[in-house]
Parts: C-alpha cells; structure tokens; sequence
C-alpha cells in the first residue's frame, strides 16, 4: 500500500473525542440527568470543577456534552453497520444474479427512495413512541438503499471480470463466488462508504434531534443539544456553541478520514491492491 | 473410432438472441481428441473461439442457444444440469485463460485459491489442499513454492502468475485443458517457457489439450492436430503438417501468410 498518508491529526482528534466520550461522564463526580438548584447557569470556571459550566438546569455542560456525543455516536455507528449489512447483501445479490432477480430487487429499492424519510420517522415515532432504538431503525432503513445501488455497482463490474470467470470454470457455485470473490473485493469500497456513511448519520440524527424526534429528555444528544441551545443563544449562547463545535469537529474528522481511506482504495489514484 | 476419446463435439452451435435476431456465432463444429493430443484451433479475432470453449464449459452467456453434442469421456456435456456441469468444471475439465493478470482474484493469497479448488471439488482440509497446491507449483516449475502460497497475485511476474494458472487448472488432474491464448500476453521467452510447460505436462499427465490461438507459430511449435476456425465454422482440420504445408482454405492460408509476414526470416514454421 503506497500512497497519501492518513490525515493523522485527524484520526488522532477522533481518537480522543471517543475516548473523552466513553471516559468523561465515567469519572466525573455529575450526572447528566440530576438537576441541581443551587448550581444554575453557572460561567465555565475550574473553582468547582464544571469546567464547561452548567446549563439552565444546573447540570454539568462537559458531562452532557459527552454523553451527547456519546449517544450521537451510537446511533452513528449502530445505524450504518444496519445501513452496511443489509445494503451490502441486496446489493451484491442484485448484481451477482442479475437479470430477473435484480430487476426485482432494485426495483424495490427504487421504491423504497420514494417514501419521504420525515414522515416516515414521524410515523414511526407515533406507532412506537419515542425511542432511541428507533433511531437507529429509521436511519439504518433509509441509508441502506445507497449502500445498495452502490455495492450493486461494484459487483456488476466485478462479475466481468476474469477471475469470476475463473471461478466458475473451477466450478464454484454462485454463493460460493460471492462469498470468496465478491465480497473480499468489496472490502475497499464498503470500508470507504461505512466512513463516510458515520458523519452523514450523525448529522441526519442532530437534524431529528433538532426537530424534536431524537433522543428523550434527560437523555441527550449532540443534536438535541444545540435545538435546546439555540433557543437560549441570546442569553447563554455557549449552550450552542459547545455542542455544535463538536459536532462539527466529529463531521469534518470522519470525512477526512473517510476522504483519505477513499483515496486509498481508488485504484485510479495509484493506491490500493 | 480409436480407444478413448477425451473430448467428442459432434455439430456444436451457438447462437446469441441479438436485436435485430438471431446471430449464430459457433456453427456445426465438430472435432475429435483423443487422450494424451493436443489440438490446437487458430482463427482471427472475433471468429468464434472463446464462444466454442464457454459453450463446452456450459458457460455460455444467458440467452445463447446451444446445440448438438459435446461428449467428455462419453458424457454428455450440451444440455447437462447446472449441478452436474459444476462437479465436472475444474475438475474433469479445466480452463486456463488469456490474461494472467486479472484470472486471479487480486484481494486472496495464491494459496487460498488454489486450495478452494480442491476443497470443492475433493472436500479435502485446507491443510491438505495447500500441501497438494504446493506440490502442483512445484510441478508447474516455480520454485519457493510454499513462499508462493502465502503470497498475492501481485507479487508475482506475469509468467509465474501464468502457471499458477496452468497449475490451478491442473490441480484435479482433468481429462481435458482447454487453454485460451495462454501466451499471448507474455513474452517471447516466458512463452517458450509456458508451451514447453505444456508438453511436458501432457506427457506425463496424459491429458487432452485444446489450445486456442491466432499464433499459428505457437501451434506449429506443440499441436498435434490444428483446426481453423473462420466465421463460427471449423473450415479446415487436420494433422499440423498437413495443414502447413498444403493449406486448403483461403482463411488457413491468410493466417499463414501472416505470422510469415511477421517474422519474415522463417520462411518454414514447421
């Protein structure tokens, strides 16, 4: 593997939002859920150890930030290994059977684009309540359908060549062909795509936050956050910016990484096997 | 009809559903080999050769009609069941193609790919496979073949990569080769060396070989038997003396004229 380096300052910062997000509400002395009366709106300040201060509710700002981002992340990740996995095989028995069989199954994708993702999520949260796993269906059902078409894609191309053929000849089955052949060839793109898939999801579940759809209060999310934020921009406008800052860090980290791994793969750029 | 016969094709067609109707791309063939000959079948491009091969391996394109009757050591190869065609695939007979560099999967180890052969077809471990696999490099000529195993197509050069293909084919011991242009995309010496692999092999393994090329310097070099292929009709078959010296047919005679032409200093190719 030749070619243009990872984004290594933004694999790192990554890094450590994961890390200060899975470890900081772990040892901080607050939670995210308990208001405390004699703590309102406290200014940041290292005196009494909220270091991001507290919001309206004298909660600690960083423990609810972190908790934001690590529900945020959750959904995130939880979503787009949906997304992958079904996307992934439709996709690839799609293009490998071709014919009759694709037809039918991206037919049914086609569809499937045409439901409106809002209403859609907004039906689901009156059958079902709100929920967060219900996030995770709502994003994982949607963004699969790209996964589909564009694993579908690959597989078209990889069935002309040779070595498919070679396969065949040896006298592999179909499942085995995919199994051995297609999938392992699929690794590059799919690795490109789940990347770059992440920021995509955080940003759609800060969107349903922000309208009121994502995680239930006390719970928090990145998203949530900065819709309670922005209506209390005038008065403590840095119940906005933290949250959003992060979330904007977390986005552009995962698309240059993304990016780079993209690049990586792409034969065309001189990386890659 | 003499002792055993590898491979018996008795009015073989192919015909592709094109738009405007049906284009017959292979047309009545019909050959004999015996065990242990090599029969090599020259054309130009585009005549229909590839299409007579995947037609015997069963892999004709969907909608392709196949007709009339291919028989692999007496059984009927035109018309047989998915499954049956698959248990003979790669096992009775085998294929090794034009280009060596994209017939191996790039992402799987060499090793890895000659073994699934054999646990497909003779459900052997993937210990045992690899032990076999490495056993048929080394027949193959490569050497380091236990290096080779853990290696990936890429780091291989173009000739090795070859007889890892020669050797995959050759892993179940088939009845019959079918080589489609093998050493056209190689140089001249990496060739020499493939064809005289070739010999070798089909010497001590006994096997059939039909060897497709537009090289008729190739087949005078290892074919028993050539014939020529113009427009998807076999027009001309017989002995590789024979038909060197007295062509019959205007499409025997241009291809000859032209591998003269390209090496003009060999006035005789046999």
């Amino acid at each position: 593997m030749n070619s243009a380096p990872l984004p290594r300052w933004s694999l790192l910062l990554l890094l450590t939002i994961v890390v200060l997000a899975v470890v900081v509400p772990w040892i901080s002395p607050w939670n995210y859920y308990t208001p405390s009366w004699d703590e309102l709106d406290l200014e940041p300040t290292f005196v009494n150890g909220h270091w991001l201060g507290t919001d309206d509710l004298g909660r600690d700002l960083l423990v609810r930030l972190m908790w934001g981002c690590r529900i945020s992340l959750l959904v995130a990740v939880a979503a787009s290994l949906t997304s992958l996995f079904i996307g992934v095989l439709w996709g690839a028995t799609a293009g490998y059977a071709g014919g009759r069989v694709d037809a039918w199954l991206m037919r049914t994708v086609d569809v499937l684009y045409a439901v409106p993702f809002i209403p859609f999520v907004i039906v689901l949260t009156v059958l079902f309540g709100r929920n967060i796993v219900l996030l995770f269906v709502a994003i994982g059902a949607v963004s699969w359908l790209d996964t589909a078409r564009i694993v579908r894609g690959q597989t078209l191309a990889l069935r002309q060549r040779e070595f498919i053929t070679a396969a065949r000849v040896g006298g592999m089955s179909a499942a085995q062909i995919v199994r051995r052949h297609v999938l392992p060839n699929l690794a590059g793109i799919v690795a490109v795509y789940l990347t770059l898939t992440i920021p995509t999801v955080i940003l759609v579940e800060a969107f349903l936050g922000y309208l009121g759809l994502g995680a239930q209060a006390p719970l928090t999310s990145l998203g949530v956050m900065i819709a309670d934020g922005a209506a209390q921009l005038r008065s403590r406008p840095r119940l906005l910016i933290c949250p959003a800052l992060l979330l904007a860090l977390l986005v552009l980290c995962c698309n240059r990484v993304g990016d780079a791994l993209r690049d990586r793969f792409d034969p065309a750029s001189g990386g890659g096997a | 009809m003499s002792a055993v016969l590898a491979l018996q094709v008795d009015g073989l067609s192919v015909t592709h559903a094109a738009a405007d109707g049906a284009r017959t791309v292979v047309s009545d063939v019909s050959f004999s080999l015996p065990r242990g000959r090599i029969l090599g079948i020259a054309g130009e491009s585009g005549c229909g050769k590839t299409q007579l091969l995947l037609a015997l391996l069963g892999l004709s394109p969907p909608g392709a009609q196949v007709g009339g009757s291919a028989l692999l050591s007496g059984q009927q190869l035109v018309g047989a069941d998915r499954r049956v065609l698959r248990r003979l695939r790669g096992n009775r007979i085998a294929m090794v193609f034009q280009d060596p560099m994209t017939a191996l999967n790039p992402y799987l180890t060499i090793g890895t790919q000659l073994a699934e052969v054999l646990q497909v077809h003779r459900g052997l471990s993937k210990s045992q496979a690899l032990l076999h696999s490495q056993r048929m490099l080394e027949a193959v000529g490569i050497d380091a073949p236990a290096r080779r195993l853990r290696q990936h197509p890429h780091e291989l050069s173009g000739g090795m990569r070859q007889r890892v293909l020669l050797a995959m084919a050759l892993l179940c011991e088939p009845d019959v080769l079918l080589a489609d242009e093998p050493t056209t995309a190689l140089d001249v010496t990496v060739q020499a060396q493939i064809l005289d692999l070739l010999l070798d092999l089909r010497e001590r393994l006994g096997m059939a070989v039909v060897l497709v090329t537009h090289d008729m310097g190739v087949l005078a070099q290892v074919a028993d038997d050539v014939a020529v292929m113009h427009a998807g009709v076999l027009v001309e078959q017989g002995p590789v003396q024979q038909l060197f010296d007295a062509p019959q047919s205007t499409a025997t005679q241009s291809l000859l004229a032209a591998a003269r032409q390209l090496s003009p200093t060999a006035q005789g190719l046999v």
